[in-house]
């Protein structure tokens, strides 16, 4: 039999794996953080970042960022063909600095958030979300 | 106030009074061939709360056989530590007797030998009798059912889950969570769990269009017992609409979420509450990284992985309790809380051996009234085995074996894939094989039989992606199941590797040569997670080989080679 590619969906393997970047492709966690900050250092603390460590459906992953006296935040999912996912801005009368959204993901990678603070410091963090095929669970 | 230190000095005394008193007897007891339901359910009641865990059932009402794996491998932090010791390393730990009891309900040597002596394990009758003299010792212990109960066999499929619905009720538990219930379909469920006696309980159980907690499935329950405030959180699988066919129930998203179970946590505690519970279908080592990341969990009553310790693992203050699967094991907690907290506890896995436990009455007969309608499908003999008959072990096992082998010969395939799922009881060599039997390792609402093509760079590319699953160093990457099995086919596994290096060497056996990545092969294989999968049901194509074979035989499978460990 002719095996397409939508049935190879159905066979028990999402293509979704077959089709994340090449490690060495993707821009490394530390070099899009940098690029956000211009290189300056981005402390640990002050950002929070919340995502599923094993995404339910690499389409659409909820994510929600939150850093308390940001003036701005960028998320970016490293491992995409374009890492850029959103910057949130957070003027002077925003009741708190969170923002969520759902993003693709192109495969098992890096989400990065970086918080940009009212003094001009950097926050940054990340978090390994895991795009799988799956299917044999106990 | 009693400090962490005394605290664990508590703990150790009542785990080392527990072990000296009730455990290292049956060694003795069988010894002198004297093992009875009164050494099993011997226990001085301790403290003012007692808890009572089953999990991972599986559809099983009456006695069978079960395995515990030979082969169970720590990654990590988890390397060499409990639950991944097995065999005589087990033994040992623990001060079991070899040939004892607790040799063969926790350990798999000579598997078919002793249960030629200590006979079948579990039935949900001998689980109602032992249930029965806990509450006797303790009228208002909590009863806490940790899931994976309405799937696994001929009459839940064709009951829809029915049966163990009916069975469970007459047992009377608090609270449940779940994980394959959700494989019946999320309108299934919403029916059943809306005319539940009890609490159907996820904090990780969402609304997948909001991302929104759900009315349905709450977070937890307070309970009031003999003056003390329990509260009981549930934890649903994690990762059930990607190990699990998620188009099923669309509706529902699940995650781990440990921010929120530690807001759950708060939140009781605020509300009064002197004696955390997690009732969790997490797995293992999920349960040890969420107890060490999340504070003010007294207990933790662990499932999925489907584990069974004499003992509860401690991390910082959390005890985890493994209670084994397939209703083999029942365990029993009573804590001792006072002042607002668990100042001790005692704990006693009790092994159900069914011919030393007396059947409830009341419960053996609706059992069989579940069976009544299917009883002569269920008893039909269809084969014997020659061989041991086993599914638990992180690479294959027999029972795995013969499907895949029954999947080569019946979809004439090169290669056949068979899931890593845990459960399924054993078949003794020279027993006759039932289609109950081939039901209770097969059925599934999404078992049927695919056949395709997939390039050789697929094949390992699904291989490399469900030893992630199980040997990512962080748990929380991990889903829980075993490595899916393969027939026609060996490969190297290096465990230690990260994903894309673990595996190598991919060999077709029947020609001995190497796949080439880019050459197609017939892959027959079952239990897709993706919808419209075409073929016959697993069970059928099981059932038509082994009947054409008469009698069954597997050889040993040397065809993976594991290093790392």
């Amino acid at each position: 039999m002719t095996f397409t590619r939508r049935e190879t969906l159905a066979v028990g393997g999402a293509a979704l794996a077959v089709a994340a970047l090449p490690a060495k492709l993707m821009a490394s966690t530390s070099d899009l953080i940098a690029g956000v900050t211009g290189g300056a250092a981005a402390s640990a603390d002050g950002i929070e970042l919340t995502a599923p460590e094993i995404a339910e459906n690499g389409n659409t992953v909820p994510v929600a960022v939150s850093a308390p006296g940001a003036v701005a935040i960028t998320m970016l999912a490293g491992g995409n063909p374009t890492p850029g996912v959103a910057k949130f801005t957070f003027g002077p009368g925003s009741a708190e600095q969170s923002a969520s959204t759902r993003i693709r993901l192109a495969g098992t990678q890096d989400v990065i958030a970086i918080a940009e603070m009212a003094d001009g410091s950097f926050a940054a963090v990340h978090k390994t979300v895991k795009v799988t095929i799956g299917g044999c669970g106990g | 106030m009693i400090s962490r230190r005394d605290f664990l000095q508590v703990s150790m005394a009542a785990s080392a009074l527990y072990g000296a008193s009730g455990f290292g007897n049956w060694g003795r007891l069988a010894a002198q061939q004297r093992l009875t339901q009164d050494d099993l359910l011997n226990f001085d009641t301790f403290g003012n709360v007692t808890l009572i865990h089953v999990t991972d059932i599986h559809a099983q009402m009456k006695p069978i056989y079960f395995r515990e794996p030979e082969i169970n491998l720590g990654v990590g932090e988890a390397r060499g530590q409990m639950p991944h010791i097995t065999g005589a390393d087990f033994r040992r730990a623990y001060g079991i007797a070899d040939g004892s009891p607790s040799h063969y309900a926790l350990t798999y040597n000579d598997f078919s030998a002793l249960a030629g002596t200590y006979g079948r394990v579990g039935g949900l009758d001998r689980v109602a009798t032992v249930i029965n003299a806990i509450r006797a010792d303790r009228p208002d212990a909590l009863l806490l059912d940790g899931g994976d109960t309405w799937h696994g066999s001929y009459t839940c499929y064709h009951t829809e889950g029915q049966d163990m619905v009916n069975v469970m009720n007459a047992l009377n538990p608090d609270a449940m969570t779940f994980h394959w219930e959700f494989t019946l379909g999320s309108e299934r469920v919403q029916e059943i769990v809306e005319n539940l006696p009890f609490a159907a309980l996820g904090q990780n159980i969402f609304d997948a269009e909001w991302d929104e907690p759900t009315d349905l499935f709450p977070p937890y329950k307070m309970f009031e017992r003999g003056g003390t405030k329990i509260a009981v959180i549930g934890q649903a699988f994690p990762y059930m609409p990607i190990a699990n066919p998620g188009w099923m129930f669309p509706e529902y998203s699940f995650g781990i979420r440990d921010e929120r179970m530690q807001e759950m946590v708060d939140e009781v505690r605020d509300m009064g509450a002197e004696v955390v519970v997690v009732l969790s279908h997490n797995g293992f080592d999920v349960d040890k990284k969420m107890a060490s990341r999340v504070s003010g969990i007294d207990v933790i009553l662990s499932g999925h992985t489907h584990d069974a310790l004499p003992e509860p693992v401690l991390v910082n203050e959390t005890i985890i309790v493994a209670s084994g699967s397939n209703g083999k094991f029942v365990s029993r907690v009573d804590l001792d809380v006072r002042d607002g907290r668990m100042m001790g506890f005692k704990h006693k896995l009790i092994p159900i051996f069914s011919d030393v436990i007396t059947p409830d009455a009341q419960v053996a007969a609706l059992i069989d009234e579940q069976r009544a309608p299917y009883i002569n499908e269920l008893t039909e003999v269809i084969g014997q085995s020659e061989s041991l008959l086993y599914r638990r072990g992180n690479f294959n096992g027999s029972w795995d074996d013969l499907i895949c082998q029954a999947l080569i010969e019946e979809r004439e395939a090169d290669i056949a894939m068979s899931p890593g799922v845990r459960w399924g009881p054993s078949i003794l060599p020279g027993q006759d094989i039932t289609r109950e039997d081939i039901w209770n390792v097969t059925s599934m609402t999404y078992g049927k039989a695919y056949r395709t093509e997939m390039t050789g760079e697929f094949i390992h590319v699904i291989l490399e992606d469900v030893a992630d699953n199980l040997f990512n160093v962080d748990p929380y990457y991990q889903q829980g199941g075993d490595m899916v099995r393969i027939g026609g086919m060996g490969y190297r596994i290096d465990i230690n590797q990260p994903q894309g290096s673990r595996i190598s060497e991919l060999t077709l056996l029947k020609t001995g040569e190497r796949i080439d990545p880019a050459k197609n092969y017939v892959v027959a294989g079952w239990a897709s997670v993706n919808e419209g999968t075409e073929g016959p049901q697993i069970w059928d194509v099981v059932e038509d080989y082994i009947r054409k074979q008469g009698t069954v035989s597997v050889a040993p499978n040397n065809s993976v080679k594991v290093v790392g460990t």
